[in-house]
């Protein structure tokens, strides 16, 4: 533990001397939009633009953020950006990406790189968007996805997507007399992006924003396909209350519920440690009220799955190698 | 002055989108759209024009991938048909609305119910009011200089539209014909660079696609058809500078044979040069007949067909798709709406002709001509010659 957390005064006097050093004060995303109080995405989005700088366009899928951020005549965005529909934020940046790159060959815009970085929730990205992010993907564009999953497709109410953990309650999947929320496990899209053979794929929290923001900053420099999946706190979805936002962010990586990893080259990399001894799930669930109804055998059962889920992502970080390495010696 | 060539026409379609040095083109292959994706991708790979061609994964990113090539300043094309039509409806009214040129080839092709994958207008007929300019070719020329129109027009600064230029599927794609392929120099002279309104770059920083309240979201549509409906104006203006370019006419709604005529067909696409040969037939038996053919669907001339019907007794509407359980065809129901007002107009039948690729022949187009003569259709309109 460093000493600025032992000495909280530290921190603030210090927060002047190093914070520029590992962030921009430039903001591209404002203040003044219309997320509700703690949302972790708007915090997610405001930390990927300030790693990503100016030199970037964004599509924005359907979702919150398009809704909270772009409401006519208002824009939140400094940077170029652009929302099309629901489905196809990852078709569109692979578009942007084409647009850009046949005008910079051309001579017919200003010779220097523009990132295209797509985005959009968990139920635009892991469900409705799923064909065209891996379209987009599989075709080598040199741009980036971000999906920022929150679980839930919060904008619409709170319904169940395939980002959903198990047992969650949504209003699509409520915890019933019968059925006791949602009944399967979340997709794991880290994975299938890995499957898609890309040069970086990393997952993201919000609660780490020095681990994220570098993340994005590996990724902008990839030249070709890039994804991350930036797990991101919803009070409003979660019913949990707003200033804990960041704690849960924590909760999740501490539980091993969501860790924070990276795949460079195929190799698997922990980016931020996880106590030896993981705290129980339970200390992440007792916080929510999506999670309210859950009995102790439950709560054992989603114990149970955390653990072997670690387990297979351990197997993965010890003896996974890059393509490099793996590479047979020539001659 | 160009150069006649025998070329099938899918391929000279492509081969028009090249003369124009489109930047992108996203298309995603479709029956009978396929040869105008093949080519399209040969050209690109050939190093023919200096483009980027995006293999999308489905239509839907297709015209996704085509709206965010054009919001970055690029010529961008696309193609399509049928099925591949109706997976892109989502973004065509987003296109008009982003008020992005992108040019749309559709191969024109029936929707399945049952699957079906020969020429009809069922596709983009419930694509009507999405927004864009519609043109309809008769014949491979016409779909060569149309492709070229397009961009010349939907990027006008008046304008800012993206056009489809409609090709019957088979009918025309398929067919060899003979074509006159205007040069590099003709076609360079009548398109000048795509200069964008606005561009997604960091160099001016804009917001596109926001979100519209309802205290904005009518204005929006309103402008819409206000661009739209003055966007007719352009197409007169640059259809003329064709003609005294290239010689080749064009004109909202063509008229053949109609000065004395007292009955009139009425076709769109590839049909008219069959009804022609019809009409030149019936006038041997001396029935007074004569053609409309409408060239620009969107937007819809309206001075133009008023002009046209003019000392017509009958026009017999032809329609290649059902508005199924409503008035009949979709182009007889905006005849009879564009004619509503006009005191002395024909009496107005409609034969729902050719779906599913179904042949229609002269002869088929004589006995509509002389049935609808007689006033011997028994209900507004007819689905022709078939069964049950």
């Amino acid at each position: 533990m460093n000493t600025a957390i032992k000495n909280p005064k530290n921190t603030v006097e210090s927060f002047e001397l190093y914070a520029p050093k590992l962030a921009t004060k430039e903001e591209f995303f404002v203040g003044g939009h219309r997320a509700c109080q703690g949302c972790g995405e708007a915090l997610a989005i405001r930390l990927m633009l300030k790693a990503l700088g100016k030199d970037t366009v964004i599509t924005n899928a359907t979702g919150c953020m398009e809704v909270i951020s772009s409401v006519y005549p208002t824009t939140a965005w400094r940077v170029p950006w652009i929302h099309v529909a629901f489905p196809n934020s990852a078709s569109v940046g692979s578009g942007v990406e084409a647009g850009l790159t046949a005008l910079r060959r051309k001579g017919k815009i200003a010779d220097r790189r523009v990132k295209s970085v797509a985005i959009g929730g968990d139920g635009g990205t892991m469900d409705i968007g799923f064909q065209a992010l891996s379209g987009a993907m599989e075709r080598g564009h040199d741009m980036l996805y971000v999906c920022f999953d929150n679980e839930a497709y919060m904008n619409t109410g709170i319904q169940r997507s395939s980002g959903t953990p198990f047992l969650a309650s949504t209003t699509t999947a409520p915890a019933g007399k019968v059925v006791p929320g949602n009944q399967v496990w979340k997709k794991n899209l880290p994975e299938i992006m890995v499957a898609h053979n890309l040069p970086y794929v990393a997952t993201a929290c919000q609660s780490y924003p020095i681990d994220f923001m570098n993340k994005v900053k590996k990724a902008r420099k990839v030249k070709g396909p890039s994804y991350i999946h930036c797990f991101v706190t919803c009070p409003t979805g979660w019913r949990s209350p707003s200033e804990t936002c960041i704690k849960l962010g924590r909760l999740a990586l501490e539980t091993g519920i969501f860790p924070l990893y990276e795949v460079e080259d195929g190799k698997y990399r922990l980016t931020v440690e996880v106590p030896e001894k993981r705290r129980p799930v339970q200390e992440y669930l007792k916080g929510q009220g999506r999670f309210r109804h859950l009995t102790p055998d439950q709560i054992r059962v989603i114990q149970e799955r955390v653990d072997i889920e670690w387990e297979t992502l351990m197997i993965k970080v010890r003896n996974s190698k890059s393509r490099e390495e793996l590479r047979a010696p020539r001659g | 002055m160009g150069k006649r060539v025998g070329m099938e026409v899918a391929i000279a379609s492509a081969e028009a989108a090249a003369l124009c040095k489109f930047d992108v083109a996203a298309v995603y292959p479709i029956t009978p759209q396929s040869h105008v994706a093949e080519h399209l991708s040969d050209i690109v790979n050939d190093g023919r024009v200096d483009a980027s061609f995006i293999t999308v994964e489905s239509e839907h990113s297709a015209l996704s991938a085509a709206v965010g090539s054009s919001a970055t300043g690029a010529r961008t094309v696309t193609a399509t048909s049928s099925q591949g039509l109706l997976f892109m409806s989502e973004i065509l009214p987003i296109a008009s609305a982003l008020r992005l040129p992108i040019v749309m080839l559709i191969a024109n092709r029936a929707v399945s119910g049952p699957i079906n994958i020969w020429n009809d207008h069922s596709d983009i007929m419930p694509m009507r009011d999405t927004g864009w300019i519609s043109f309809f070719a008769e014949n491979g020329q016409e779909v060569v200089d149309m492709t070229i129109q397009a961009f010349r027009v939907g990027e006008d600064r008046r304008v800012m539209l993206p056009v489809n230029v409609n090709m019957d599927g088979f009918q025309l794609t398929h067919m060899v014909e003979p074509i006159i392929m205007p040069d590099q120099e003709e076609v360079d002279r009548f398109l000048p660079p795509y200069v964008p309104f606005a561009t997604l770059h960091p160099d001016k920083v804009v917001s596109m696609g926001t979100l519209g309240m309802p205290e904005i979201y009518a204005e929006a549509q309103k402008s819409k058809d206000v661009a739209l409906v003055n966007s007719i104006k352009v197409v007169r203006e640059v259809w003329k500078e064709w003609e005294a370019q290239f010689g080749r006419k064009y004109e909202p709604i063509q008229s053949y044979r109609t000065e004395d005529a007292e009955i009139a067909l009425m076709t769109m696409g590839s049909m008219g040069e069959t009804a022609e040969i019809a009409v030149d037939e019936l006038r041997k038996e001396g029935v007074k007949a004569g053609l409309l053919k409408i060239k620009l669907w969107r937007p819809f001339p309206f001075d133009e067909l008023k002009k046209a019907v003019k000392g017509l007794k009958v026009l017999a509407v032809t329609d290649r798709a059902c508005s199924f359980g409503g008035p009949g065809g979709p182009v007889f129901s905006e005849i009879r709406c564009a004619l509503y007002d006009v005191a002395k107009r024909p009496k107005i039948v409609n034969y729902l002709i050719g779906l599913g690729g179904r042949d229609v022949q002269v002869e088929n187009f004589m006995d509509m001509v002389r049935r609808a003569a007689k006033g011997k259709l028994s209900e507004p309109y007819e689905f022709y010659g078939v069964r049950g």
